[in-house]
This record gives structure tokens, sequence and C-alpha cells, in this order.
């Protein structure tokens, strides 16, 4: 009896510090967030004197300034698109190539795929002068599919790598079935391995749609034309020419911070199991 | 008739080959051209003296890789990004391994501290150092707003632009970015841990840390290696943070490998020598990654 409850109160004691801990960290991860998204509800003067996390006076108007007058809305049109057709097209290639690694036969087939494994595997971050060395000759600085190309080459071997996996569990009688039914392979692979591997093609898109959208090195690199940069690129650009303007520049990072914290809760499930399988598998 | 027959045939095969090549032609033009063929010019460009405009390279052999030995602000570099590396294997696994062993308890709401936790991980490094290059700002900063609340203004200071503190401050946005994925990826380790494990512990008379230390430990070492190693390699590589806070300043007190590659590709023109310490940085992060393959693999024959 008395043990027992011995160890219900160290039992309870434990949570409690647990508990405290946690909510204490908890705070720690959000609360610069909170401070940015109030920081951008501030004037240019109470931004400096008052340290309040919710100010008392909202100033909605600092986003649409931020949205119009300091480019962010152009920004947020070119991160978007830049998502868009990156993610696109590395689904729509990766998914090809992959059930072509997977399913059909053709010679040098395991060495190119080996060659794709490889390269992945290799670390090199200074590939970028390169890069830019190659982008310069094609005459593809400062262009938009200069920044697009590359960006679909750095998703596209771990795609092709989780595809092809997926691939390979597709049962033969499905295949077999569905070219009784007269699908040739581009059939096969529209209407039966491109349906089948959603969960894997959603993990894909999600990760690379987070991994363009918050790139900044290759855009530093890519763009000297305001009217073409992507949202973080734009954001270093205001913070050089208006390194004072605090609210803006918070209200700036909002605009950036926000859409990725909405896909994030709605998709935090498949994002946390993707990574872990990903990591732990690999 | 025969022979055309096989004609057909042969028509047929090749138009079928084709059709499989054209599966992967656009994923293996685009890898070619964007991710092979800088992969090798950079070995190519390595050995060679280029400013980026002229249309003849100089060919320097070795050259440059002997330059680099006694390039000190390089080597600096390599220690600043070892530094903030040394700190986050420590202090961020040491916290996301604490955070893991405590939400594994099957604490109420721990799918919530999850989701809060990896919140920062999905950031962009840009918009973490804004927001952090302002909490520690020396005249507006809220770090020193508290530390004056406090009454410990004698402390207080311009955190990122005073050589002494830069770059400590710089691993501390680093980790608070970083710990999270940690934690997630220590805490499916944990969960996959199998419970009758410790149950034949618990029968054998194991106490909490004794479950610990011959259950759990044992067990999670392949994952300890892993995160471990992931948390050097991605460390080494830190660009963005830096970008948005000091840009390798105050004087080279912040400076990383990127941002020297950076520095002698776009501010000295040295295009060669940008590659040939791309080169050394690669082949440095690939000697990482190899010893943890054979740890790993060692740990899996124990």
């Amino acid at each position: 009896m008395r043990i027992s409850s011995i160890y219900k109160i160290k039992n309870g004691l434990g949570k409690f510090v647990a508990y405290t801990i946690l909510i204490f960290v908890a705070l720690a991860c959000i609360f610069p967030l909170f401070w940015m998204f109030g920081s951008a509800l501030k004037t240019q003067s109470t931004v400096f004197s008052d340290f309040s996390l919710f100010p008392k006076h909202m100033h909605w108007e600092n986003f649409t300034i931020a949205w119009t007058k300091a480019h962010f809305g152009m920004y947020f049109f070119n991160s978007v698109l830049y998502t868009v057709i990156t993610v696109g097209g590395l689904v729509f290639f990766s998914t090809m190539a992959a059930f072509a690694f997977s399913r059909l036969d053709f010679p040098f087939k395991n060495a190119l795929f080996l060659m794709f494994v490889c390269m992945m595997m290799i670390p090199l971050p200074g590939q970028f002068v390169a890069l830019y060395v190659l982008l310069t000759k094609l005459h593809l600085v400062n262009t938009r599919i200069g920044y697009i190309l590359p960006q679909i080459d750095a998703g596209q071997a771990l795609a092709i790598f989780i595809l092809k996996t997926f691939f390979d569990n597709i049962p033969r009688d499905l295949e077999d079935s569905a070219r009784i039914d007269g699908c040739n392979k581009w059939g096969i692979y529209w209407h039966l391995a491109f349906p089948l591997a959603k969960p894997a093609i959603a993990v894909v898109i999600i990760f690379n749609c987070l991994a363009v959208w918050n790139e900044y090195l290759l855009a530093m690199l890519v763009f000297s034309d305001k009217s073409l940069m992507p949202l973080p690129r734009g954001l270093m650009v205001f913070q050089g020419t208006h390194m004072t303007e605090y609210a803006l520049l918070m209200a700036g990072v909002s605009i950036t911070v926000i859409p990725i914290i909405l896909v994030y809760l709605v998709m935090q499930k498949y994002i946390i199991s993707g990574i872990t399988a990903g990591a732990l598998k690999g | 008739m025969k022979p055309k027959s096989e004609n057909k045939i042969n028509i047929s095969k090749v138009m079928d080959l084709t059709t499989s090549y054209l599966f992967i032609l656009p994923a293996l033009v685009i890898f070619l051209l964007f991710g092979l063929y800088p992969f090798t010019q950079v070995f190519w460009l390595s050995v060679h003296n280029w400013d980026g405009i002229a249309l003849s390279k100089v060919f320097v052999g070795l050259r440059n890789f002997i330059e680099i030995f006694s390039d000190g602000p390089w080597w600096n570099s390599m220690c600043h990004a070892a530094y903030i590396a040394l700190l986050a294997l420590i202090f961020q696994n040491a916290l996301a391994l604490i955070l893991a062993l405590l939400v594994d308890k099957d604490i109420r709401g721990g799918n919530i501290f999850r989701v809060i936790f990896y919140l920062p991980p999905v950031l962009s490094g840009i918009v973490v150092g804004l927001i952090w290059g302002w909490i520690y700002d020396g005249n507006y900063g809220l770090l020193n707003h508290w530390l004056g609340f406090l009454g410990l203004e004698h402390l207080a200071r311009a955190w990122l632009s005073d050589p002494k503190t830069s770059l400590t401050c710089i691993a501390v946005i680093h980790m608070w970015k970083g710990f999270g994925w940690g934690f997630v990826i220590l805490l499916a380790g944990l969960q996959g841990i199998p419970r009758a494990l410790y149950e034949a512990a618990e029968v054998d008379g194991a106490g909490m840390w004794q479950k610990f230390v011959n259950v759990t430990i044992p067990m999670m070492i392949p994952v300890f290696v892993l995160v471990m190693i992931m948390t050097i390699l991605g460390t080494m590589q830190i660009f963005d943070i830096i970008a948005a806070t000091t840009n390798g300043g105050p004087g080279y007190a912040t400076e990383v490998p990127v941002t020297r590659i950076l520095a002698s590709m776009q501010g000295a023109s040295r295009f060669g020598y940008a590659c040939t310490q791309a080169v050394v940085f690669g082949v440095i992060l690939l000697i990482v990654s190899l010893t943890q393959l054979r740890i790993s693999k060692k740990m899996k024959q124990v």
C-alpha cells in the first residue's frame, strides 16, 4: 500500500517535470514565430520600443505595403511559380524514369540507375560553382528556366529511388491484366502505376515543395533581376536596401512563412512519417 | 519472305526500345546536364586557374591543392563549421534525445509536441536567420531587452557583431532549427524497440536505469550513428542562416566553407581555386559518411 503510493507521487512528480520541460521547449519553438508576427503589426516607431508580443494597435496595413510597395506580392508569385513547375516536372520525369527502371527492360538499365544512386550518395556542396559556369555558358543566368532545371535535378535522384522501390512492389498480375486489356507501356504507366504510386508521390511532392520554397543559394547566384526573384532572395534584397524597416521586413518574413506553416500543419502526418521512414530505412 | 518478317521484328524491337528509353529521357538529360556535367567539371576546373571570363583556362596541375594547405581563412572556416557541428552534436542531440525519451513514455499530447518541435526544421534558413538576427540585435534586440529586465545589462551586447559571441550565437540558431529533426528520428527509433524486450528485462528485475542502459542504448546505437553523421554533414554545409545574419563577419569570425567557396568565386573571381576548395570539402564530407558506414556495419556485427 505504502510502496505503491510513494511510487504514485514519484510518478506524478516525474510527469510534472516532463511536462514542464516539454512545454518550455515547445514555447521556445513557437515564440520567435509569434514575435515575428507581432512585430509585423507594429509601426516603424513602435517596433523599436514596444516589446509586447501582441501590440495594442495592429497595423495590418504593413502587409498590404509589403505586398505591393516592397514587392513581396511579386516574390510570392515567383515562389509559387517555381515551386509548382519544379515539383510538377520533377514528379512526371521521376515517375516515368522510376517506372522504366522498375518495369521495363533495356540495355544499360542497371548501370544508369546505379549512376543516379551514386550521385545521390556523393556529397559535393561546392558543385554550384560549376553549375553557375554552365548556366552562364547556356545563357540561363537570370532566367526562370535556369533556376527551375537545376532544382529538378537536385530532387530527382532521391525521388526516382523512392518511386522505384514503390513500383517494385506492385504485383506482376496487375500489370499483366492491364496488358491483356490492351494497355501499352504508356497506358500501364499512366492508368496503373501512376495512380497506385500516389502515397509515394505525395512524399516526393511535399519534401520538394519545402525544398524549393526555402531555396536560397541558387536563387542568389542565378537572379540579378528583382522581377524574377523568389521570396527568400527577395527578403535578402529588401533587408539589404531597407536595413531598418523591421516592421515591413517582418511582414515579408510572415508572408514567406505562413504558407509553409499552413501546408505543414495540414500535411504534418505525412511529413513526419516520410522523414522517419526515409532516414531509418536509408 | 523471311528477311522481310525479320526486318519487321527488328523495327518493332527498335520501336519498343525507343519507347523504353523515352521514359527515362527527360530525367536523364536533366541529370547529365545539370548533375553529372557540373560534377565532373568541378574536378576539371580544380586543376586550372580561371577568372570566369577569359576564353582559356591555365592548367596549373596540383598547385591549387598545394595552396589550399596554407590557406588560413579556409581552414579557419572549416574549424568554425566543425565548432558548430560539435555544439550541435552535444547539445542539440542531447536535447533531442531527452525530449524523445520523455515523449516515448506514453505522454499525453505527444503528437502535439512532435508537430511543434518539427516546425523549425521546415522553415527556411533565411527566415530563421532574419528573425533571430533581430532577437540578437545590439540596439533593439529582444535578448538585450530581457537581460535589462533581469538586471543583467552588463551582459548586453551586439551579439552577432561581437567576434567573441557571433559564432556561438549562430550555433544556437542552428540548433534551434535542427533539434526537432533529431527528435523525430530518435523518437521513431525508440518506438521501434520491441516492448517485449523491456518486459523481459523487468522480469529479470531491471530498474529504469538498467533498462535504459541494457535495452535502450544498445538497440538505439544504429540510430545514434545515423543522427550523428547527418548532424555533422548538415552542419558543415551551413550557409543560409549565416547569409541572413552575419554573412561571414565580423571580420572572418563566422566564415564557413560555403561562404569561402563563394568568396573565391564571386569575390576573388578565382573559379579554379573555388573548385579546389569544393573538391577538398567534398572529400572531407565523403570521409565522414564512409566512416559512418564502417561504424554502423561494425555495430551490426556486434
